[in-house]
């Protein structure tokens, strides 16, 4: 006897599972019962599981009776003359959603090719093993798997137009690609998504070669020209916003041009951008720590007898400043009421940012690198008939990494650009190479798509052939002049007086632990203090009770608050040692410093 | 090192006797008169004073870096041989880490085991590998049944002789006193001497016995024969040194195996100090690694020479240092910090860490040294 669940339920037995399996698969393949409902025979369990519940993953997948597809061609003739939809084959039984359970009791074919009378089901296609990003790929079976994986992840870090109503948008932090292409080499999920939208990257001329060393480890080199003529210009724009906050007692921000002699006033030359009403005007030009938005709060923790005490030492400057290491142009301005139904000003600052060295840029196929070198056009290789590439990778980049869809496409966009048509050639239906190989040759090219190329510096012909293609390139959102950052001298952090930490604090960078370890390791005993002594204080300690000593500068006399003595000497030590006896102190332990004689 | 060359005469380097027994050796290989001989030692001499650290040096943390470096690469490439013959060991990176933290049972300890030259061949290597390799009363047993009416088991041994069986029992009849037992041609019964026995009783009885070790060494597990050039080398999963002693055939000279802790108990710990030695070596070998012996000497000694093997860690090495700030800065802060003040503990600022800590010059490299007296000055 066989148990037979209801979403996990005992609802009875049976004798004849194969039965009750048979006719609820076509009471639904008929539209009788909902077709949301699955079974399944589990034989290790011996029982039969029905599901109905929410929260199931399913699949769709062409039912096969007798080896042969329940999908013809007359259906899909119908779809493409409209008079049919998805939901129709559903309904007429030739397609139906699996979940993982009934997946068990099914023998799918990947190819209709593949088919035997065995077969239960048939995949819709091989590609939808894809994911979305990763269907954008084009010749991703002939890249090995982390490759693909690579080269999905960054297409999500990719810099590109995200959006179709950017000036009614007034996102945090948003890039957008200058007159970014559509891939001449597409693949199915291009169509369906109808990417000329949004389309996150340029077709460039790539150049498989070395040049001077400047593209080893993974490094690129770009054509100054090109970048002139616009490649891969983007725009950062980013929205900085204040509220004019209302208070308790009647207090509340104000916007305009602080006055001079409140707290904080850094200079009248900080407002030299604003205009009377305390905002900047659109269209205007700033640098880092510039003053947006001019405007001045109330104290806060005000005792209360100061409350009422309405004056300028009571005052606060918190002006907006433009973010520490960025710049830009006002792009757009918007006055609006908050929530609370304050006053919300929010400004949208405009950067153009052009490739420089350091920039990350990727193939589709895990390919990234940062700019190496930027040269100018005339002393860039060129080929026979003069092209120029725009960017040359390095060839080491190829054997380890093995991605031989990367050579693909570049063939295949070589031939796009030769033919003037965008290809499709989507995973496991690509555009196979001898075809590739074919055009090129009608086309008067070499067909393995290597060409005799010169130098541009000598315009001497370099000995070997040089493959050169072109393929689809993207700018990712890691661009040097956002990320970098020094220090010399800077704010240091109020508990240990150690240095802040961050780009965004003006933060220094931590000499750790294991790097302490390669000092101490190197005997450079000396390097090692003086690295250390960000946070150096020379701290009055009692001679007698090991304790930290009172330095009275007003009366000119040292002396101990706990033991009264005034043998006190001054000590040099780290302020997080000090902090460290302090914390001790706390927790009842005394930490007595016995001082030697100097 | 020049300067300390001119200073130091090499008349005044005593080499170490490991060296000069070298020496000795190859003068007479190479038949080398004493006027050659005197000069191939001044040039090791030499040579051993330049390969010598100098006051100062920083070899712990050298050490450790040299160790350490090579040991961020291990993650990465982790292989496990799948369907390889033979005893799978734990290695890489998770056998380094076991060997420094002196686990008292590896995950997977074997011994590898070589056998007297009479017994070194086929037959008997693989007798050897059956009789140690522990066996439990499953192993002999056919059937098993449950005589509820009786509360008795009753068990039907494989074929096997009738003087092994009265053998087999006897042993058994030591180990499970409370039973009484009785045997029938090649089938035993079993009797509780307690008669308030239920039906679940029995049946934790039954699989207490079956699972019950009869023969072989206790914890192998198993034992395979292997051929390493002329040898026939028995390897086993499952280590116990101490037993395998009293094997005649196997000899015990050559054996080994990789629990450091049994060598440590069983040999001494000078061999335990060896073995590590040899199992660091050999993990950071397979993986294509090559460090210096001396980096590892100088760890494994640490972790040795009190006499017993400490692991590299907050209850070992790292938890015996004198300083408290050290300690404290460690692991368990607070534990060390109170307890310091309990005991009203004096730290004396000798240590790196500490001196690190208040931003005061380490006591190393550069920092070693100062000018005692100011010669010339009243």
């Amino acid at each position: 006897m066989t148990d037979v669940f209801l979403d996990g339920e005992f609802i009875g037995l049976t004798e004849k599972p194969d039965e009750i399996i048979k006719t609820v698969k076509e009471k639904r393949r008929e539209g009788q019962i909902s077709d949301q409902i699955n079974i399944a025979y589990l034989q290790y369990l011996d029982v039969v599981r029905i599901l109905t519940d929410s929260g199931r993953t399913r699949r769709p997948l062409i039912i096969v009776e007798n080896g042969k597809p329940k999908l013809t061609k007359q259906h899909l003739e119908k779809i493409e003359q409209r008079k049919m939809t998805w939901s129709d084959l559903i309904k007429e039984g030739v397609i139906e959603f699996l979940d993982a359970e009934e997946e068990e009791n099914a023998y799918v074919a990947l190819r209709p090719e593949n088919l035997t009378e065995e077969h239960t089901h048939l995949e819709l296609d091989p590609t939808v093993i894809l994911g979305l990003s990763t269907s954008f790929l084009p010749y991703p079976e002939f890249d090995r798997g982390d490759r693909v994986n690579f080269g999905s992840k960054m297409m999500g870090q990719s810099i590109g137009v995200y959006s179709l109503n950017l000036p009614m948008r007034i996102d945090t932090k948003a890039n957008i690609l200058v007159y970014s292409q559509v891939p001449i080499v597409k693949t199915h999920i291009n169509e369906v998504l109808k990417d000329e939208n949004h389309s996150g990257g340029k077709n460039v001329v790539v150049a498989i070669m070395s040049f001077e060393g400047y593209n080893m480890d993974d490094a690129i080199i770009m054509n100054k020209s090109s970048i002139e003529r616009g490649l891969f210009w983007s725009y950062l724009f980013r929205t900085y916003e204040a509220e004019k906050k209302r208070y308790m007692g009647g207090q509340e921000d104000v916007i305009g041009i602080p006055e001079p002699g409140i707290r904080g006033y850094p200079g009248e030359d900080a407002y030299k951008h604003l205009p009377e009403d305390g905002i900047v005007n659109p269209e205007t030009e700033l640098k880092e720590d510039e003053v947006l938005i001019g405007k001045v709060s109330p104290l806060r923790f005000l005792g209360s007898l100061d409350q009422f005490i309405t004056g300028l030492e009571n005052i606060r400057e918190t002006s907006v400043k433009l973010r520490h290491g960025e710049g830009g142009i006002v792009d757009r301005i918007f006055i609006t009421e908050s929530n609370d139904g304050n006053k919300l000003i929010k400004v949208v600052m405009r950067d153009l940012k052009r490739p420089e060295i350091g920039d990350k840029f990727a193939s589709r196929h895990g390919q990234k690198g940062v700019i190496g070198l930027i040269i100018p056009q005339e002393d860039m290789p060129f080929t026979e008939d003069g092209t120029i590439p725009d960017v040359i990778f390095n060839p080491h980049g190829i054997p380890s990494r093995m991605t031989i869809g990367q050579l693909l496409e570049m063939l295949a966009g070589k031939v796009s650009a030769l033919e003037g048509k965008r290809l499709s050639s989507p995973a496991f239906h690509p555009i196979p190479e001898s075809e590739l190989r074919k055009t090129l040759e009608k086309d008067g090219f070499k067909n393995d798509g290597k060409e005799t190329m010169y130098d541009g510096q000598t315009g001497k012909h370099y000995s070997g052939q040089i493959f050169i293609g072109n393929a689809f390139y993207q700018k990712l959102d890691h661009l040097v002049s956002n990320k970098i950052h020094a220090r010399s001298r800077g704010p240091v952090t109020l508990l240990t007086k150690q240095p802040t930490e961050g780009k965004s604090k003006k933060g220094g960078l931590r000499l750790g632990e294991m790097e302490k370890d390669c000092l101490i390791a190197q005997g450079a005993a000396l390097v090692l203090k003086e690295r250390f002594d960000s946070d150096k204080t020379k701290v009055p300690i009692c001679k007698d009770c090991g304790l930290v000593a009172i330095n009275d500068r007003t009366k000119n006399r040292k002396y101990c608050p706990v033991c009264g003595g005034s043998k006190v000497v001054d000590v040099e030590m780290s302020y997080a040692f000090k902090l460290l006896t302090d914390e001790m102190k706390s927790m009842l332990i005394y930490p007595k410093l016995i001082v030697k004689e100097e | 090192m020049s300067e300390k060359l001119q200073t130091t005469s090499l008349d005044d380097v005593i080499l170490p006797i490991k060296i000069l027994d070298e020496i000795e050796t190859v003068c007479k290989e190479k038949k080398l008169n004493s006027n050659q001989k005197e000069k191939l030692i001044q040039i090791i001499k030499k040579e051993y004073m330049n390969s010598s650290f100098e006051p100062g040096e920083a070899i712990g943390i050298v050490s450790a870096q040299s160790i350490s470096e090579p040991a961020t690469q291990m993650t990465m490439r982790t292989f496990h041989f799948a369907g390889s013959s033979g005893i799978q060991v734990t290695l890489g990176l998770p056998r380094l880490i076991e060997i420094f933290d002196a686990k008292k049972e590896p995950t997977t300890s074997t011994m590898t085991l070589y056998l007297k030259k009479k017994y070194n061949n086929k037959t008997d290597s693989e007798r050897v590998a059956d009789t140690i390799t522990e066996k439990s009363l499953r192993n002999f047993v056919e059937t098993v049944s449950l005589d509820l009416v009786n509360k008795r088991i009753r068990i039907k041994f494989k074929k096997i002789k009738k003087s092994d069986l009265k053998d087999t029992v006897a042993k058994l009849q030591k180990k499970v006193k409370d039973y009484k037992i009785s045997i029938k041609e090649n089938a035993m019964a079993l009797e509780s001497k307690e008669k308030q026995l239920t039906i679940k009783d029995l049946q934790r009885i039954k699989k207490r016995l079956l699972d019950l070790a009869v023969t072989g060494i206790q914890s192998v597990k198993n034992a395979i024969v292997v051929k390493e050039g002329d040898d026939w080398v028995i390897k086993t999963l499952g280590s116990n040194f101490l037993k395998v002693q009293s094997f005649e055939e196997i000899d015990f000279m050559r054996s080994y195996t990789n629990n450091v802790h049994e060598v440590a108990s069983v040999l001494g710990i000078e061999a335990a100090r060896m073995a590590l030695i040899k199992e660091i070596k050999n993990t950071m070998k397979q993986q294509g690694l090559d460090i210096d012996v001396r980096h590892i000497m100088l760890v494994v000694d640490t972790m040795t020479f009190s006499g017993e093997i400490k692991p590299i860690g907050r209850y070992g090495v790292a938890g015996m240092k004198q300083s408290i700030l050290t300690r404290a800065g460690f692991e368990e802060t607070i534990k060390h910090l109170v307890k310091a003040s309990l005991r009203q503990e004096e730290d004396t600022f000798n240590a790196i860490f500490d001196n690190v800590m208040v931003n005061q010059l380490v006591p190393i490299g550069t920092g070693m040294f100062d000018l005692i007296a100011k010669l010339g000055e009243e």
